[in-house]
């Protein structure tokens, strides 16, 4: 292990590298420890200067009070589940199979295809914008939450296509050349040997999927500026505090924990997939 | 082999390929197309060539836009005050370097906009030595330093968003940074001055990717084989040596990853532009392509101009997608 495990300290170097790491993680956190203490702030305290490292005075819950009562933020809230689940369903699937596809069989083109897979997920939002917006339009779904299930569905199809075929390729071939030679045929393999391997990656994906489709910002002012109901939290919230909240600073720290809260949660809950996830492919040669 | 085997990985394949190609490598070709025209994003005309006016009243027909051709004139504007800014820029250093104190000269917003993609790209990428720090400092094995790596990272899952509404409240003028900006006299704070705008941006756009940083160099720390470590250790490798000589070169697949997503990201850099400064303060300060197209687009009606500064954009992102693309080829092979 690099450096040296711990235990093979010295004592003194052990204590003191203990208090070097809660004194380095507060002052990592202090940017969040200072927007939730002025999400418990009234406006009347923010606004009069005490916008520091002050505890609430009073405590106060106005922020949130605010942030739930408004309806077109409580409405994009809820909205961001109606779009994050479909899309990471879809993405999920149709990139299993595609991942299955691209790996486990042999055939011309396979790896251009699988590049361009790769190539899609890097290629800057605002080169897709003004064609997938005028699509939209000409299907009738801008300004609905359909609109960005489209789109979000179809580019995480590609990181998703991009995960799954690098995992199914380290999953061995021999259970699948037995399957055949018994003959199974080809949806049977996928269905009765390579899926139950593979759930396990799925759920990983689907986490991060989850926390990248929530974090959206850019497609939904692209797609649904004026739907409240159809764009996904983090723009419901923009809105508000650049809207009729401008400089409620503690409408904004509400607001901001609230639109971190549901993907902290899942980061927290589902931890070990989500690294697995994230680092797939990071540490192979 | 049978016709099945042959046919089957093209099934697995197409709905996948089919709705990715259509949605997210198809419109690329489109924005292409519109970059080399005039349009205002709200003239139609019908397929079959008729003006919107000419139709019957219940009469309907599949609307597409209405553009004028003009060649490469949007690529001409962008380039237009390039040589007049590069002459000022160049005058400006020729008078530092000649010990006067000249003034930084007025720009135009492209120039503004490239120089500031320039500094995202030179400096964005220092998360990764700094993620790397982290993860050096945090990879023990304890309990309770498991439960601090967690805290140390969670950052990454917040929205971009999010970061901006959070930094834009540290950097207020009369927030907790006060004190600070009253020593140096900055009046504006960060985000609120022309020269330092994008500077704490940028900053702020460190805070998730150090946490991916280092969590990415976690993971390849741990797949180092702890007997290559002990053998560099008996034959008297000690701390940089060792890090130098046998961990970083060991860490290089997490360095990779972390240069390309990093250098990406330094490109995409949208959310927290528009949400601490909207590419302000004044015209252009903080702002950079992937947002002042968006606002070309979509605010100044200018869709030609928009969809030219997506492709100059793109062009840029392609040369770092294409290194990527090779190496991971190459792994395959």
């Amino acid at each position: 292990m690099y450096p040296a495990p711990m235990e093979t300290w010295k004592p003194q170097s052990r204590t003191l590298y203990k208090i070097s790491v809660i004194v380095v993680l507060l002052l990592w956190l202090l940017p969040l420890i200072i927007i939730m203490l002025a999400s418990f702030m009234t406006a009347d305290q923010l606004n009069t200067g005490g916008r520091g490292l002050n505890l609430p005075n009073p405590f106060s819950i106005e922020g949130y009070r605010t942030a739930f009562t408004n309806q077109d933020f409580m409405a994009s809230f809820m909205n961001s589940f109606l779009v994050v689940i479909p899309v990471t369903a879809i993405s999920v699937c149709l990139a299993t199979m595609a991942g299955y596809g691209l790996s486990k069989y042999r055939f011309r083109g396979q790896i251009l295809i699988f590049a361009i897979f790769v190539g899609g997920n890097f290629v800057p939002f605002q080169i897709l914008m003004v064609p997938v917006l005028r699509l939209t339009q000409d299907l009738g779904i801008y300004n609905t939450r359909w609109a960005l299930i489209l789109f979000h569905g179809a580019f995480q199809t590609g990181f998703c296509v991009f995960f799954m075929r690098n995992f199914i390729a380290q999953l061995p071939s021999e259970l699948i050349e037995a399957a055949r030679v018994e003959g199974a045929n080809e949806w049977q393999i996928f269905r009765r040997i390579v899926l139950p391997l593979v759930v396990p990656a799925m759920s990983a994906l689907a986490v991060l999927i989850f926390t990248f489709v929530w974090n959206d910002f850019f497609w939904s002012l692209v797609l649904t500026p004026a739907s409240p109901e159809g764009m996904l939290a983090p723009a419901g919230l923009n809105n508000i505090i650049k809207g009729r909240f401008y400089n409620a600073w503690n409408v904004l720290a509400a607001g901001s924990l609230l639109v971190a809260l549901p993907p902290v949660l899942m980061f927290f809950v589902l931890q070990k997939q989500f690294i697995a996830g994230l680092t797939l492919g990071a540490n192979k040669g | 082999m049978s016709r099945a085997y042959r046919l089957a990985p093209w099934l697995f394949l197409a709905p996948a390929a089919i709705y990715f190609f259509s949605l997210v490598i198809y419109p690329i070709f489109g924005s292409f197309w519109v970059s080399f025209h005039d349009w205002d994003g709200t003239t139609f005309q019908c397929s079959d060539g008729r003006t919107l006016q000419e139709l019957a009243e219940d009469e309907s027909c599949r609307r597409v836009p209405l553009m004028t051709w003009v060649g490469l004139e949007n690529y001409e504007r962008f380039f237009d005050k390039t040589p007049r800014d590069a002459g000022r820029i160049a005058e400006y250093w020729s008078g530092v370097f000649a010990g006067e104190s000249p003034r930084w000269p007025r720009l135009s917003v492209e120039t503004k906009v490239v120089l500031n993609n320039i500094k995202w790209l030179v400096l964005f990428p220092l998360a990764i030595p700094i993620g790397l720090a982290f993860a050096l400092f945090l990879n023990q094995t304890s309990v309770w330093i498991r439960a601090t790596k967690s805290m140390f990272f969670f950052p990454f899952v917040l929205s971009p968003a999010v970061i901006g509404f959070v930094f834009q409240y540290f950097y207020d003028p009369s927030g907790p940074l006060e004190g600070i900006y009253d020593l140096l006299g900055w009046d504006s704070g960060v985000i609120g001055d022309q020269t330092r705008a994008t500077y704490g941006i940028i900053v702020a756009g460190w805070y998730p990717q150090i946490a991916y940083c280092m969590i990415i160099y976690l993971a390849g720390l741990t797949a180092i084989e702890p007997e290559q470590i002990e053998a560099a250790r008996l034959d008297g490798a000690r701390r940089w040596k060792l890090l130098r000589r046998i961990i970083l070169p060991q860490l290089w697949p997490a360095t990779f990853v972390a240069l390309v997503v990093t250098t990406i990201g330094a490109l995409r850099s949208f959310d927290l532009v528009q949400v601490m400064t909207i590419g302000g303060p004044g015209r252009g300060s903080s702002d950079v392509l992937a947002r002042y197209m968006y606002q070309k687009t979509l605010f100044d009606q200018d869709y030609g101009y928009g969809a030219t500064l997506a492709v100059i954009l793109f062009l840029i992102m392609l040369v770092f997608i294409a290194v990527f693309i090779r190496q991971m080829v190459q792994q395959e092979d």
